[in-house]
């Protein structure tokens, strides 16, 4: 049965999923996970030594589109969803530099 | 008299010219208006769209010439499907005012055969769920009692259909989300094979798990329209470049010799036992209709919930890693000095809500540094080991049957404990782990405080044997009357 989580590795998740979440969010999805977690480790009752992982059902190779030029999306149709815009391009906050963030 | 009951007689009278496509589309409208503001099945219908798209398909058949085999038919889409009219929510803060800029392929090729699209239905938010409670605009309500929950994701097509508001509808189905709300409603829902059908313009939830399929009352109504969206597509290069069989021809054809394999994990104490009484009705009826039943054994069919849970989750956490607030969405109000991480992470917090979230939490931890062997490495393993199970059961049988859900509907609010609620999924999610095909049919009822509750049972064939698949199913449909039963 694995430990279940600390308050301290919801918050590490929370920052890698980029959520904003209150002590209280924090804290109830440290117990629903917990739970959840528990019962997941009942994989590891499970011999699996040498079965190839499998990601994907299909019979999946690659395949080659024509190398044509195809009609993409207008731009200002794309443009025209963004919530916000200057002189034709998304904005966002500055990226560089004080402010760029963690 | 036509027979517009069904998908398949419908669309004959429309073409026939005996009824106009302008009238089915107004009935229908008519009749989500007078009764949707009970079930809240569509978060939006096209009204004005719709009857004008019906009554050029009516101008077409006086000219004489066919526009297609679903002429006229009023269909449903969920709301993860995106078209480039309307809205598309995915009952979502997060998309609330989204307009798609293109048209899912499935919708455009429903629309090539002429079905005429009447709105988008509810459904849990980024189709989460079991429920149709995970809403940011509100649950939808079981036609058959209102106080209970119609399933989910698919909640919104399954209770539309049900209650008569439209005769077939789409959904999408990543771990049961078409068929335990066709099970919970009483209709048929169909889990397509991986591949069999495009996702292009299908919103991500978990990208090698996702099927659009096709909800209807009647099995050949239901495989007339998985006919129309199946097929290869140039852009979904995950979508198989196989031809689609005529899934009509031989539907009525019952299968020679046919071996039902019946998992005896499927028929656990832990269900309701009106479920277990309708599984094995079924085996009764499948028997007197000359079918050979095989035990089977799927000794890891307890393990697909931990393997769904942690593959869909974490296939989630990466696809909705596009909602940043920057591109489309929603985009939170920022404080001065708030820089581009405070943006990402205040839009999310404010656009998803907490299923969602919790989805997204656990699939960043099976993903992150330290866990992804452990979790994420490991799941895909017994993803494989549990697709060789099913591999080994069809070389026994054409066809495996059991519950769709362990009970039927259950009441709104009853399952607050997201565990509890992932255990609705128990026999759902294996096809999709597998990426073989599946339907519910409608297959008893339960009486529940004096009201009668459909139950489904499910039948899963090995990928790309729909075909096989939809014979089996119409064979009970053709020897019960479970599905001729109506709501309220």
């Amino acid at each position: 049965m694995p430990e279940p989580l600390s308050l301290d590795e919801v918050r590490r998740v929370a920052r890698l999923a980029r959520l904003r979440l209150s002590p209280a969010q924090l804290e109830q999805y440290r117990s629903q996970l917990s739970s959840v977690l528990d019962h997941i480790a009942k994989l590891n009752e499970l011999d699996v030594e040498g079965v190839e992982p499998m990601a994907h059902p299909g019979e999946l190779t690659n395949r080659l589109s024509p190398d044509e030029v195809a009609d993409p999306l207008p731009v200002e149709q794309l443009l025209a969803i963004a919530p916000a815009v200057t002189d034709g391009f998304l904005a966002v906050p500055k990226v560089l530099g004080e402010g760029g963030g963690p | 008299m036509p027979d517009s009951e069904t998908i398949i007689g419908l669309a004959e009278a429309i073409r026939g010219g005996e009824i106009s496509a302008a009238d089915t589309v107004r009935d229908c409208l008519g009749r989500i208006e007078a009764i949707d503001a009970t079930l809240h099945s569509f978060h939006e219908t096209y009204g004005s769209r719709a009857i004008q798209i019906a009554a050029t398909i009516d101008s077409a058949i006086k000219a004489g010439r066919d526009p297609g085999p679903l002429a006229g038919v009023p269909v449903a889409i969920k709301d993860n499907l995106v078209t480039d009219f309307g809205h598309t929510t995915c009952s979502s803060r997060m998309l609330e005012h989204y307009e798609s800029p293109y048209t899912s392929t499935a919708v455009q090729r429903l629309m090539d055969a002429g079905a005429v699209i009447i709105g988008k239905t509810n459904c849990d938010e980024f189709a989460m769920g079991s429920s149709t409670e995970q809403c940011a605009f509100g649950p939808t309500r079981n036609p058959w009692d209102t106080d209970r929950v119609p399933g989910g994701s698919s909640g919104g097509s399954a209770a539309a259909v049900a209650a008569g508001l439209c005769p077939g509808a789409l959904g999408s189905d990543t771990g049961g989300s078409v068929r335990q709300p066709a099970a919970l409603c009483g209709i048929v829902g169909v889990k397509p094979s991986y591949g069999r059908v495009s996702r292009l313009g299908l919103v991500a939830f978990g990208s090698s798990l996702d099927q659009i399929g096709s909800l209807a009352r009647r099995v050949p109504d239901a495989a007339l329209l998985l006919g129309v969206i199946a097929g290869a597509d140039p852009g979904d290069s995950t979508c198989a470049e196989r031809a689609v069989p005529d899934y009509l021809e031989k539907i009525d054809e019952p299968v020679e010799g046919l071996r039902l394999g019946v998992p005896r994990q499927y028929l656990s104490d832990d269900n309701d036992p009106a479920v277990n009484e309708a599984v094995r009705g079924a085996i009764e009826v499948y028997r007197g209709l000359g079918a050979s039943i095989i035990d089977i054994d799927l000794p890891l069919t307890g393990y697909a919930i931990a393997t769904y849970y942690v593959i869909a989750t974490a296939e989630a956490s990466s696809n909705l890693a596009r909602y940043d607030g920057i591109r489309y969405g929603r985009r939170a109000a920022l404080e001065p000095g708030d820089d581009l991480f405070d943006l990402y992470a205040k839009s999310r917090a404010e656009g998803f809500g907490p299923e969602v979230q919790r989805r997204i939490m656990l699939g960043t931890y099976v993903l992150s540094a330290g866990y992804y062997d452990a979790y994420y490495k490991r799941a895909l393993q017994v993803r494989r080991l549990i697709k060789q199970e099913f591999d080994a059961a069809f070389e026994h049988c054409d066809a495996l049957l059991g519950p769709t859900s362990p009970t039927p509907a259950f009441a709104i609010g009853e399952k607050a404990d997201p565990l509890s609620m992932y255990l609705c999924d128990l026999y759902t999610t294996g096809a999709n782990i597998a990426g073989i095909c599946a339907i519910s049919i409608p297959g008893g009822h339960a009486e529940e405080a004096g009201r009668a509750l459909p139950v489904g049972i499910q039948l899963q064939c090995k990928a790309f044997d729909e075909a096989t698949m939809f014979r089996v199913a119409r064979m009970f449909e053709a020897a019960t009357d479970f599905h001729t039963k109506r709501p309220g």
